[in-house]
Parts: C-alpha cells; structure tokens; sequence
C-alpha cells in the first residue's frame, strides 16, 4: 500500500524496534508561558532525545487534566494562544526538522470551532502527524475520522483500564499511528500506575492490536519512564516537565532565564533512562 | 367539568406518534444534532453502564413504586397549582398560574431528579456520590438524598458561588455533605462540573455523578428530563381540573434547562400551548456579560454534549453572567438546543434587572419569595401577559423559593443585612 503522506509515526516507531528499544514522547503545552519560551522548547526536543513530540493544545475547560495542565493551559490562552498559533508553531519546527512525529493533543470544542474539516487540512499541511482528541471517544469518532484519514492523520485512541475486553476492538478499530493507553483512573499528573498494574493491563491490550502502545498519565520520573517502556513501545511525560517549567518562571508568570534549560535537561534525563532500559525487540 | 374535555387532555403515560417530539434522544444520546456523549475513553465504560441501569430501572414497577412513594411522602409532591390573582390584576392580562416546584422539600425543583438518581445509584451498588452545583440548590438537594440514603456525598461549588451563596453552603454542611470550592477558571458553575468529572474518572468504581440539570453526557439530558416532567405532568391536569383546558403560554427560566424542561416535556406535542424559555440576559444581550447560549451562542462541545454555547471566535469557553448564580452557565440542555433550532420553544432572555423588578413584584402580589432564577421566567410573564387577553392562561414554573437569594437582593437594592 502506498502513502501520499509521510507516515512519520509508524517509521518511528519501525526505526526504534529495529534499534530494540522504546521511545520517549515528552509534551509541551502550545505558548506556554509564552509563544517564544514553548517554541524553544519544541525546538530543543528532538536534541535533547524525544523520540516523538506530543503538543497541547490550550483549552479553558480541560476536563481529563490535573492542575498542572490545567495551569499550563491557562498561562498559554493569557498569552493569547489561539490554534493558528499551535498550527504554526509545527511549521516552523518542520522548517528544521521532518522527522520527528509531532501529534497534537487538544479537546474537541476548538477543533470544531476551526472546523474539523479545515482542521485536519491545515494540521497536515503544517506537518502534524497524528491527533489526539481527548473528549471524542469511539462512539463519536465519525466527526474526525474521515477528515483525518482523507488528510494523512492518525487518530490516536486513548484506551483505558475501564476499557474492558469486549469494549477494546470497539476502540482499537479506526486507531492507527499507536495506541496511547491512560495508566490509571484518574486526570493527568495526579498519581502513577504500579509497574505489576501495567504488567498485567499491557499485554490484555496488546492481544487486540499491533499498533505500538504508549503509556501516559503519571509517568513523571526517568525510573517510570524506563519502566514503562519495558512493557509498552512508549512513555508519554508531560506535568512533570511543566511542573519543571512553573517552577522556573517568576512572581508574574515570566520564563526565567534557566526555563527552557531546565525543561530540556530534564527530557535529557528520561531519555537516557529510556535508551538504557534495553527493550528487547 | 364534562368527560369530552376531560378526554381531551392525555393522560401522562401517553404513546408518542411517529409525529411526535417526545421520543428523543435517539440511540446516540441525540437531539437532532445535539447532545451525544463527549467524555473521555476512561468514563465511557461508565456512561453506558449509567445508561443500561436506567433502562433496566425505567422497566421495572418496583423502581417507579419506589420513586412515586418518595416524591409523594418526601418531597411533598405533588406541589400545588396556584391561580396568582394580584399579579393577574397588576399586569391586566392573561390569567397566571404558578406550578410551585419552590414547595419541594429543600425550596426547588432540583430534588425531584435526585430522588429518581439516588435510587438509581444505589441500584448500580455505588456508595459514594458527587455532584456539581451552582446556586447551591441541587447541592442541598443531593446532600438531602445523600442523608437520607446514609450516602457519603461530596458537592464541587465554584469558588465564587460559595461566597454567594453562604446559606446553602452551610445547609449542605449540616446534611453531611463535604463541600469542596472550586478555585480553577472561573470558579462557577461550569467549573465546578469539570471538577466533578474530574473526580468521577478517578473514583470511577465506587462513585455515582448526580448531574443537576439536563446536560452532560448521555443519557443524563434524557433521564433528569424524565425524572423533572413531573412538574409538567401534574401542571397539566392540574390546570385542566382548574380551566378545564391547557394552558396557551408555558413559560420558565432557563439555565442548564432542567425546570424547564421538566415543564415542557409534556406539552412538546400539544401544538397549541405556546413554549417560552427565558435566559438570563445579565446586564444586556449585547454586553459581554449574560448566560444567553442560545440567544448569543453557537453550538460546540463542553461538559459531554454538543450545545449551544457562550465561547470565543477559537471555541474556548466564555465566562456566564448573571445575578442568578444558578443561571449562570455558559451552556444550555442539549434538548433545548434542538427545541430551539426547530422552533419549537421560543428562547427569550430577561435581564438582572428585570428580574429584580419582578422578584419584587412576586413578593408583595404575592406573599412568595421566589428565586432569581424563576424572577427570570416572571419577568418575562410581565411583558407578554398585558398584551393578552383575561380568557389566556399562562403557566410559570416558580421552580424555587428566594430564601438563599436575600442576601444577593439586598446588595442590589442597597440594604446591608
């Protein structure tokens, strides 16, 4: 089968299972604190050893995140965060870079507010590769799915440990790029999966699909993260990265001079341990 | 009162025609476009199980027994129907009828679905509940059923409306129930709901969310709907024992759309009764500051379902304003939305003032002191009822009493407690 899009996640992810080991996806919120400080973020990523590159899109009502995203949402919209920006933001990084998978992770109001259609024209055209819509389950993907396929976009379906066996197909048909599977019951940042919790769900999920598995929700330090890759293909980090960059910003909600050192050195730090963990392929 | 009028009214287990409006949501949880079930993969399994539990309940005569014996024996129901004459004469129109849902047990209109929930919880075996509130009045509400069911409850309360609405914070201490402010966002209402699915996808096993108003995810619009036609179903033969005939106008406030729709549910097929919902307007239509989705919304996702909404030109959320905290979301029913875009129900809007104005007028015509919220609806019975003539009947929800809203009423009119 041909494809008229690159497909930058599934080569990913071929690239890493070659390599024997697990990917490192660490995620930033779109302008916060501001447009400057988020895209050097971005821009640092890949260097810093992120495999793939998940993006927050800032909404006022965030109903899956814990305060630290919710916080993070909050600074980007104060600072004008709008989607044309999240939009562009991924086309000036693929100016320097056109291979790492971006994915965007958002809410489903400002999608429909941009028109989904115009939407996923304009997130492939900008070099997203793949969406993540938190508050679309499988029951009313059909709002998405055909926009997103006709522009080369995965959907990237959460799947949860509330999902049960006879749920799961429902919810892996339709899913392409990788499964992204919400370790607990619970909102972002807030509390971590046990490593013998992930070794008995992962392999329940894995029995559904081929599509390699993220785990996200709650993976914070390099031990989680290298642990987290040894039962799935990924480790998605995100609050403790913007608990790192809240702290580093001043009384006034301003980057401090360390910010985007702090936030790289960090995702340095997970992706060393992720490379040590030595998957086996 | 002869039988071929009596005949005339239906009873309220009425067969819905292939015509008929009565019969959504369809399979999905939709209202024409509207409603559906917008949460996370992680509550979705739980959604369906609410769902598949309340069909198992609506079948089963012990479930209705049950209920019946409770809104009866508990909440007092049913409330009574209320020719207010010294309003009839001081507008000099149309006859007015209150439905006085502010006679409940806890002074609103919010318990009648509590009960119907609370036995649903208990049926799915949930031992904690949760609930979202605004004005605080489906906080009392569910911490009244949480005593009575021995149930450990938490309320999630923006912030602002605690500081508003002191009297019912206290009333929910005192039935037991934990009352937690909500400081993100706005810190209202519709913070105060995010906050609520936030701790139900994290207590997922053991917690039941006992949604105020008829929004949020499938099948909640429907089943709260169902559980507050009641005040529809008794108002209309009520009305018909009173006027021997349906109402022309039915007329209530709408935040959410709960009363409301609990009112007009049973009258969507009766053509000639005309439907009026009544937002808040705040400080004007054309200000910045109202809780009018559907006069100055547009449709989007938020909180489950698809609705009208209050957002910006980048789909993000806008803040509501009205002097009725419990008007004062930025979204409205899904059902409501799909009533509006099919015309169905006309959707008007009253400001703070004017229901200030008619907050006072109920007072003294009356000897009722209603809330903020149905002042709204009356506010709006004000402008139509002196255009119609004395052989016209309308029908207001008085879906609360103004108890918890003095201290918010004196501040207005300058009056320090």
């Amino acid at each position: 089968m041909t494809h008229a899009f690159p497909h930058r996640i599934a080569a990913r992810f071929a690239a890493l299972k070659a390599e024997g080991r697990g990917a490192l996806i660490p995620f930033l919120e779109a302008w916060d604190p501001d447009a400057a400080t988020s895209m050097a973020i971005l821009r640092g990523m890949p260097g810093a050893g992120a495999d793939l590159i998940e993006i927050g899109c800032p909404f006022t009502d965030p109903m899956a995140d814990g305060p630290t995203i919710q916080r993070a949402g909050q600074r980007a919209l104060k600072a004008g965060a709008k989607m044309v920006h999240t939009l562009a933001m991924v086309r000036e990084f693929r100016r320097e870079n056109t291979t790492i998978p971006v994915i965007l992770m958002g809410y489903l109001n400002p999608i429909l507010s941009y028109g989904a259609e115009r939407f996923c024209v304009d997130a492939a055209a900008s070099g997203v590769d793949g969406l993540i819509v938190v508050d679309l389950p499988t029951e009313e993907a059909d709002m998405m799915a055909p926009f997103a396929a006709a522009n080369g976009l995965d959907i990237i379906r959460l799947v949860a440990p509330t999902t049960d066996a006879q749920r799961l197909p429902k919810v892996l048909d339709g899913s392409s790029g990788f499964v992204y599977y919400v370790s607990i019951t619970g909102i972002t940042g807030t509390r971590s999966a046990s490593l013998a919790d992930l070794h008995t769900a992962l392999p329940k999920v894995r029995a559904h699909t081929d599509l390699p598995i993220a785990i996200g929700f709650g993976v914070r330090t390099p031990a989680q993260a290298a642990e987290a890759v040894q039962v799935a293909d990924a480790a998605v980090v995100a609050s403790a990265l913007i608990d790192t960059l809240q702290g580093s910003l001043d009384a006034d909600g301003r980057p401090g001079p360390n910010t985007v050192r702090l936030v790289l050195d960090q995702i340095r730090g997970l992706a060393d341990a992720v490379r040590g963990a030595r998957v086996a392929a | 009162m002869s039988t071929t009028v009596a005949s005339r009214v239906p009873p309220s287990a009425t067969v819905h025609g292939a015509n008929s409006l009565r019969t959504g949501p369809d399979a999905r949880g939709k209202f024409g476009g509207f409603g559906g079930r917008f949460v996370a993969e992680t509550l979705m399994p739980l959604i369906l199980e609410v769902e598949q539990a309340y069909e198992t309940a609506k079948a089963d005569p012990s479930f209705r027994t049950e209920l019946d014996y409770l809104l009866k024996n508990y909440v007092g129901r049913p409330s009574p129907m209320w020719f207010a004459e010294r309003l009839t004469k001081l507008y000099g129109g149309a006859k007015i009828y209150f439905k006085r849902d502010e006679l409940n047990h806890t002074g609103a209109h919010k318990i009648n679905s509590c009960v119907g929930q609370i036995l649903l919880a208990r049926r799915m075996g949930k031992t904690r509940i949760i609930a979202e509130t605004g004005a605080g009045q489906h906080g009392v509400a569910t911490a009244t059923v949480c005593a009575l069911f021995g149930l450990p409850c938490t309320v999630y309360m923006g912030a602002t409306d605690v500081e508003r609405q002191a009297p019912n914070v206290f009333r929910m201490k005192l039935l037991g129930a934990e009352v937690k402010a909500v400081t993100s966002g706005a810190a209202t209402l519709k913070d105060a709901m995010n906050e609520a699915l936030r701790d139900w996808v994290a207590n997922v096993t053991d917690t039941y969310y006992l949604i105020g108003t008829v929004a949020g995810p499938h099948p909640y619009p429907m089943m709260v709907r169902d559980f507050q036609s009641v005040i529809g179903e008794e108002a209309k033969l009520q009305l018909h024992e009173a006027e021997g005939k349906l109402p022309d106008v039915a007329v209530a406030a709408i935040g959410g759309g709960s009363n409301a729709m609990g009112l007009f549910h049973p009258f969507l097929d009766d053509p000639s009764v005309q439907l009026i919902g009544v937002e808040a307007a705040g400080h004007g239509l054309d200000t910045h500051q109202h809780a009018a989705s559907l006069s100055r919304g547009r449709p989007g996702v938020l909180h489950g379902n698809r609705t009208y909404l209050l957002q910006d030109e980048d789909g993000q959320i806008e803040e509501a304003h009205s002097i009725s905290a419990g008007l004062d979301y930025p979204g409205i029913g899904p059902e409501h939305s799909w009533l509006h875009e099919i015309k169905r129900v006309e959707y008007v809007a009253a400001t703070d003032n004017e229901a200030l104005a008619a907050f006072q007028q109920c007072c003294r015509a009356e000897g009722i002191i209603p809330a903020l919220e149905p002042a709204h609806a009356l506010a709006h019975v004000a402008k139509i009822a002196p255009a119609m003539s004395p052989e016209k009947i309308i029908l207001m929800n008085l879906c609360g009493r103004g108890d918890k809203d003095i201290f918010t009423v004196a501040g207005h009119l300058g009056v320090k407690l």
